[in-house]
């Protein structure tokens, strides 16, 4: 019996190191999108802003985010405000797993590398939003305090067991939490940054400012695709019996269906409305699909969830276009209207096929994350503003922020070595 | 007739498109080019190792225009295209001795 403990905890905490892997792999996934959806000149820089931020989201989250989101009994104000101190490497013993019964059913530090690649996803949501015109170490800075303090802050209200969870506010794999989190900080940044240079005419018109690498965003998006397995399928937080392993195997059909039914749409969509089958809207339709469906993967039946995923994909493609024609909101690579209004379409359809949830509920979280992260990121964002300054020059923008801000270009030629 | 031909910063183009459509200017062909006259490249650090970029991405337009009307396209073009900063770019006018369309095989000024 004891062996079957063991053995049952062995894998449990292997499921949740692969799919912790799996998450890890977005952050290629978020990189390749995004590379190939702006401009040459600009390459290099978003690819060392989202390796950056990969990295500095880790390190804050072991340093102080990760207690701070899952303080357990330690929390300073309960339900509200977790506990202050770094990831030791203390683990659970054998004699502690049996004792329990199996309660303790995973490694302390298989959990913590399963959280740490959520974080690293919120942040690099907002790197596709300010891509083109940010200073780099602008956004570093803010990646610092987004990844030790806000993510963590609405993460211990949902997934620490704080006061949303105890509302009834159902969140399964983060649509809310990681998603609109991401899109929420990226609306304030790109409201405190400005479009790109050209983007808007003054008569009102848009100005296309086509990406220089259609595979590229393409690769980004199958990448996307794959790691949301370990996103959502990782999330059930448990395989090792017949109920679990059947209830991941639906999470994993339901996040596949989902997506499947958003690329569809958008790309009808994008041909009924446009003529042409716009490849970059099948792309964003396909994650507004994972999106949507992020908030509850394992209450619908693979139609419902391919349902959800087709209406993340309708909503998406008008959002994107009003974003740009109504709001004069510049977003490169559509974030904000992928992550921020399909996540909150996702987090609505929790409560059309799961009974423990409900409407009132759901808003709530909806509105007190949103809240929190829009208006500390906000303060934020204008704190950089006026210290360091988030905006490259005129210049430097017309240039392409791969020579101003790393002195190397993506794609460079005409360069001679020496002298 | 004449042969106009710039060498602009690549953001100028639309601006500079929009100003000689509005003269009559009817057709334009851009080439995306590298080059330098008195504007220095830049040194950039590769992995530790210092390397030149003398070129500098700028945008090559050729314009066919009538006699009559070269001396204002020539004047929008440098207006639009001026910034007052290094690196404007330059016209080199040259005259044009034939054109032919080739698709109804007009020559001279119904060509242009």
């Amino acid at each position: 019996m004891d062996q079957v403990t063991e053995l049952s905890y062995a894998l449990d905490t292997f499921y949740f190191l692969v799919c912790g892997a799996l998450v890890m792999w977005m952050a290629a996934g978020f990189t390749m999108l995004e590379a190939g959806l702006v401009r040459a000149k600009n390459t290099a820089e978003i690819l060392t802003k989202n390796v950056g931020l990969y990295a500095i989201a880790c390190i804050m989250y072991m340093l102080v985010g990760y207690n701070l989101m899952y303080p357990g009994d330690g929390a300073l104000i309960d339900g509200i405000l977790g506990s202050f101190s770094a990831l030791g490497k203390a683990d659970n013993s054998a004699a502690d797993v049996i004792a329990s019964g199996g309660d303790t059913y995973y490694s302390t530090l298989s959990d913590f590398f399963f959280q740490v690649v959520f974080v690293a996803t919120a942040m690099s949501i907002v790197s596709g939003a300010v891509a083109e015109r940010m200073k780099l170490w602008s956004f570093f800075t803010f990646a610092v305090i987004l990844t030790g303090f806000i993510y963590p802050m609405q993460g211990y209200w949902k997934w620490g067991g704080g006061f949303l969870d105890a509302a009834g506010f159902s969140d399964f794999a983060g649509s809310g939490v990681v998603h609109m989190c991401g899109a929420a900080a990226a609306l304030a940044g790109v409201l405190v940054l400005g479009a790109r240079k050209g983007k808007y005419g003054k008569d009102g018109s848009v100005k296309a400012i086509p990406g220089a690498n259609m595979p590229l965003a393409t690769l980004g998006m199958l990448i996307l695709w794959l790691g949301w397995f370990g996103f959502n399928g990782g999330s059930e937080l448990k395989i090792s019996n017949v109920d679990e392993a059947n209830a991941v195997a639906l999470v994993f059909v339901n996040t596949n269906m989902a997506a499947a039914g958003g690329l569809v749409a958008a790309l009808l969509l994008a041909r009924a409305w446009f003529g042409k089958a716009d490849l970059t809207m099948a792309l964003n339709g396909a994650l507004a699909g994972l999106v949507a469906i992020t908030a509850e993967p394992l209450t619908p039946s693979p139609m419902a969830a391919t349902l959800i995923g087709v209406i993340g994909g309708l909503i998406v493609v008008p959002t994107i276009v009003f974003m740009d024609r109504k709001f004069k909101i510049d977003d490169p690579v559509g974030a904000i209207s992928v992550h921020g209004v399909v996540g909150i379409w996702g987090l609505l359809a929790v409560p059309l096929t799961n009974g423990d949830a409900s409407f009132g509920a759901q808003l709530l979280g909806i509105g007190t994350i949103f809240a929190w992260v829009f208006i500390t990121s906000l303060i934020v964002w204008l704190a950089i503003k006026k210290t360091i300054g988030v905006r490259v020059s005129e210049e430097e923008e017309y240039e392409g922020v791969d020579i101003g801000e790393c002195g190397l270009e993506a794609y460079p030629e005409f360069a001679k070595t020496g002298d | 007739m004449k042969l106009i031909t710039a060498i602009i910063k690549p953001f100028k183009l639309d601006d500079v498109r929009q100003a000689v459509a509005d003269i009559g200017v009817q057709g334009i062909t851009a080439t995306e080019v590298k080059g330098f006259g008195r504007q220095r490249g830049h040194t950039e650090l590769y992995r530790g190792a210092e390397y030149v970029v003398d070129f500098l991405p700028k945008t090559k337009i050729e314009l066919a225009v009538a006699d009559d009307i070269a001396e204002q396209v020539i004047e929008a073009v440098i207006n639009t295209a001026r910034t007052g900063k290094i690196g404007d770019g330059k016209v080199f006018i040259s005259n044009l001795e034939e054109v032919i369309r080739i698709r109804t095989g007009e020559t001279g000024a119904e060509a242009i």
